[in-house]
């Protein structure tokens, strides 16, 4: 069978421009090939920086941001798209290769209609007619199990789930028949029980247009789900490239290997729980419109523990932790620290308090002022709430990044000279400066790539045992929560549907929603999406 | 900071600025002849004696300009700075406070800005006495409306942040959060706003000039000089040009500078404290 597209020792330069230098070229991609056939998927894996969407976007002929393929060959049925010039790559873009971006609600224009944009590539490029491209969109509506697919498409995007929106884009995708599609991260931005279902969309969508595919994502269990083949990518180089097979149960490559066994650290949960430091007693709130994010609300976190919040987006996981921190206050119920009752608002509670809880934020860029160098940054706490000055306090920041395992290099650098990893040890080094008690961990290692997160679980698992620190620790990754907590509480639509030691928590008898979410985490396992899919359907035939 | 890293804009921005800088301390030594003296016929041509000619009294128009270069640059210079420390400081409190504080200043400054900025100055300054202090008073707090405009806008943006946040759950006070947290974070729109302002305040202590109630006369400023010569433009001669040129120089001299600072306050990697 021919390839439908072959790369050939691609290579994509950059030029960088550093402050005060001369620009230099930067290699982002060196010597990668691979082939694909008609139909089948190619996952393509690794961090970010690998250079994963760069040679996605390569099958478009297009390099963004200053990237320009200098090298190398992408043969498209055989001929090399990247002499065509500029018209000839207009006749293959959105027309014979069409791109799936990774944020469906930053890609769609809000002042158009769904419908009119699913259908505009075919229109421009005189595929089809608008009456058949029509028809083809409601077909593809169908295939990609969008809810009343007769009217979906004239509704606009900002009145569908993210879920539906990016069903909706990869329906963009397929309308104009493409032979390849290239899936830029299409369900990172997604909760894991929308995942599932975007997942065995696109695959069913996949599997009835008899469309190639490339699927780019950080995710190995994901891409395990949905691919044919694997190419793991590191710095811009193949590091592995098999079936997927090979690549899941006999990688060779101890990089890969990493990947694969990346959800595994695993951690027994504390056997006595009864020495509560945080209370939370029939706790609810609302917003200044009367909006309830949280009702009835009661847990505890016991001495040195840690307790691990689930839920999908919007459960009221984060406004709990802002309700303890004091930024929302409460409408009724009570919290107590260590005994005593916590003040409800963060204006009005003592200092000491303050300091006992620290708050340690999912996106460490912004959690950081960018124009406070690290050295500002972790000591502004032991000025503000120690008064160290000074050499005592240069040598206590010193300490302190030695415990987050960075060197005192970083002491004069700016939070954008650091990277993802570096950014959230030096947010955590911050929070333990001020030697707290609780510290509040809102998904801190949800914006990382894997191998990163883990590191970063690793670190605030030493540090409670060297520090005898609480943790609650709020997560959408089921995984997190098996390696790292004591306690489990599951939230949904505001509620606690769930609390309870791990081992409970986590084992049957479960109620509905704990039982979808479990059973919504990709495995690291081969044919893991029919087997829940088929589950799911025995059950609600068997209803 | 390296010298090198300088763009060549910025060094025309700097050298201009310091050649009116230098014009206003030096005035008396480098005048050619008095500020108020009038020593030739009207409106000569330029050359000879009078290097840029006279003006609609005979008197030198170069000593005039730089004599005026005192006034023009001192008086601007000093109402833009005062608008800035005003307008900025309110703002910054209105943002970060938020409430009933955000809605009084804001709404008290929409009620500043209802009325035309020229006609509030002209019947301000009418009934007030003729004071510099009180002219320079009374053009900083018309353009910190202006300023607290533009520096809430951005000082909301920076204070939904969450290493805003994180300052408050430390515990930290308004200020702290003002001037540490998000004034270094606005530099750079606050910059570029400061150079337009500073331009615009130098034409509308001229306008003021023009229209008899800015700087008074024999004194010279640059805008009252164009409105001392603006009849000769009638008979073709020039005189009115040379201080317009020179109001023009100066704003463009000072944009180029800030453009420059701008780039280098909004690079968020090294290179400000490497001194």
């Amino acid at each position: 069978m021919p390839e439908l597209l072959s790369v050939r020792n691609l290579k994509i330069e950059a030029t960088s421009y550093p402050p005060g230098e001369q620009p230099k070229t930067v290699t982002l991609v060196e010597n990668v090939s691979f082939d694909l056939q008609k139909g089948k998927v190619l996952g393509l894996i690794g961090e970010s920086g690998a250079g994963k969407s760069t040679i996605g976007l390569s099958a478009l002929a297009y390099g963004r941001g200053g990237a320009s393929i200098t090298g190398g060959q992408v043969l498209l049925n055989g001929k090399d798209i990247l002499t065509l010039g500029r018209d000839g790559v207009r006749t293959i873009r959105g027309c014979k290769v069409c791109y799936v971006a990774q944020s469906a609600a930053a890609a769609f224009n809000p002042a158009h209609k769904l419908g009119e944009q699913v259908i505009e590539a075919a229109l421009r490029h005189k595929i089809m007619s608008r009456p058949e491209a029509e028809k083809r969109a409601l077909y593809l509506f169908k295939v990609l199990g969008l809810p009343n697919p007769e009217t979906f498409g004239d509704r606009y995007p900002h009145q569908v789930s993210g879920g539906q929106l990016q069903r909706a884009m990869t329906a963009m995708a397929l309308c104009s028949n493409p032979e390849l599609i290239v899936f830029d991260e299409p369900t990172t931005a997604l909760d894991v029980t929308t995942q599932i279902d975007v997942l065995a969309a696109i695959k069913h969508a996949i599997e009835a247009t008899h469309t190639a595919a490339l699927y780019i994502t950080h995710d190995l269990a994901v891409v395990a789900q949905i691919s044919d083949d694997i190419m793991v990518l590191r710095h811009g180089k193949t590091v592995e490239y098999g079936s997927v097979r090979q690549i899941i149960e006999e990688p060779r490559e101890d990089y890969t290997r990493a990947l694969v066994n990346v959800r595994q650290t695993l951690r027994d949960e504390a056997v006595d729980q009864s020495d509560a430091l945080l209370k939370i007693e029939n706790v609810s709130a609302e917003y200044s419109n009367g909006f309830k994010v949280l009702s009835d609300v009661s847990l505890h976190v016991p001495k040195g523990q840690t307790l691990a919040i689930v839920g999908e987006s919007g459960s009221g996981k984060s406004t709990l932790a802002r309700v303890v921190t004091g930024l929302l206050s409460p409408s009724a119920g009570s919290i107590s620290f260590a005994g005593k009752p916590l003040t409800p608002e963060v204006r009005h509670r003592p200092r000491d308090d303050l300091r006992r809880i620290q708050l340690i934020y999912q996106m460490a860029d912004t959690a950081m002022n960018p124009r406070q160098t690290v050295r500002d940054i972790i000591g502004r706490p032991l000025t503000f709430y120690y008064g160290l000055r000074g050499v005592s306090k240069t040598d206590r920041v010193k300490e302190l990044l030695d415990q987050i395992e960075m060197g005192n290099g970083f002491l004069n650098r700016y939070p954008a000279e650091l990277s993802g990893g570096q950014k959230q040890r030096v947010a955590i080094a911050r929070a333990l400066a001020a030697k707290p008690e609780l510290i509040l961990c809102d998904e801190p290692t949800s914006a990382l790539d894997p191998l990163v997160a883990e590191g970063i679980l690793k670190l605030l698992l030493r540090l409670q045992e060297e520090e005898k620190l609480s943790y609650i620790f709020i997560t959408h990754d089921i995984a997190i929560v098996r390696a790292i907590a004591d306690s489990v509480a599951v939230m949904h639509r505001g509620r606690l549907v769930r609390f309870g030691p791990k081992s409970k928590a986590l084992s049957p008898p479960f109620d509905d929603y704990t039982d979808l979410l479990l059973k919504s985490v990709p495995e690291m396992e081969i044919g893991w999406l029919e087997k829940v899919l088929t589950t799911r359907r025995m059950e609600s035939a068997g209803n | 900071m390296n010298l090198r890293s300088i763009p060549f804009s910025a060094w025309v921005g700097i050298a201009g600025i310091t050649l009116a800088i230098f014009c206003a301390v030096f005035a008396p030594v480098i005048a050619p002849f008095g500020e108020r003296d009038v020593v030739g016929d009207i409106w000569l041509p330029a050359g000879g004696d009078f290097l840029l000619g006279t003006d609609n009294l005979g008197r030198d128009l170069l000593s005039r300009l730089v004599y005026g270069a005192r006034t023009t640059i001192f008086v601007a210079l000093a109402a833009t700075v005062l608008s800035f420390s005003l307008g900025m400081f309110l703002s910054f409190t209105a943002a970060v406070v938020g409430g009933f504080t955000d809605q009084f200043f804001s709404r008290f400054n929409d009620l500043m800005m209802a009325i035309p900025t020229l006609i509030f100055a002209l019947v301000v300054l009418a009934v007030l006495p003729q004071h510099l202090w009180i002219l320079i008073l009374v053009m900083a707090v018309l353009d910190s409306t202006r300023v607290f405009r533009i520096g809430r806008a951005v000082a909301l943006d920076v204070a939904v942040m969450e290493f805003v946040e994180a300052a408050r759950l430390r515990g930290e006070g308004s200020l702290w959060i003002i001037f540490r947290e998000i004034l270094p974070n606005t530099l750079s729109p606050l910059l570029a706003e400061f150079g337009l302002r500073f331009a615009f305040s130098i034409l509308f202590l001229s306008t003021l000039s023009f229209l008899g109630l800015g700087i008074q006369p024999p004194a010279a400023d640059w805008g009252g000089m164009v409105k001392d010569n603006k009849d000769g433009i009638i008979f073709g001669i020039s005189a009115a040009l040379v201080p317009g040129g020179a109001i023009a120089g100066l704003a463009i001299c000072v944009n180029l500078v800030v453009d420059w600072l701008m780039k280098r306050t909004s690079s968020l990697k090294g290179g400000r404290g490497d001194a």
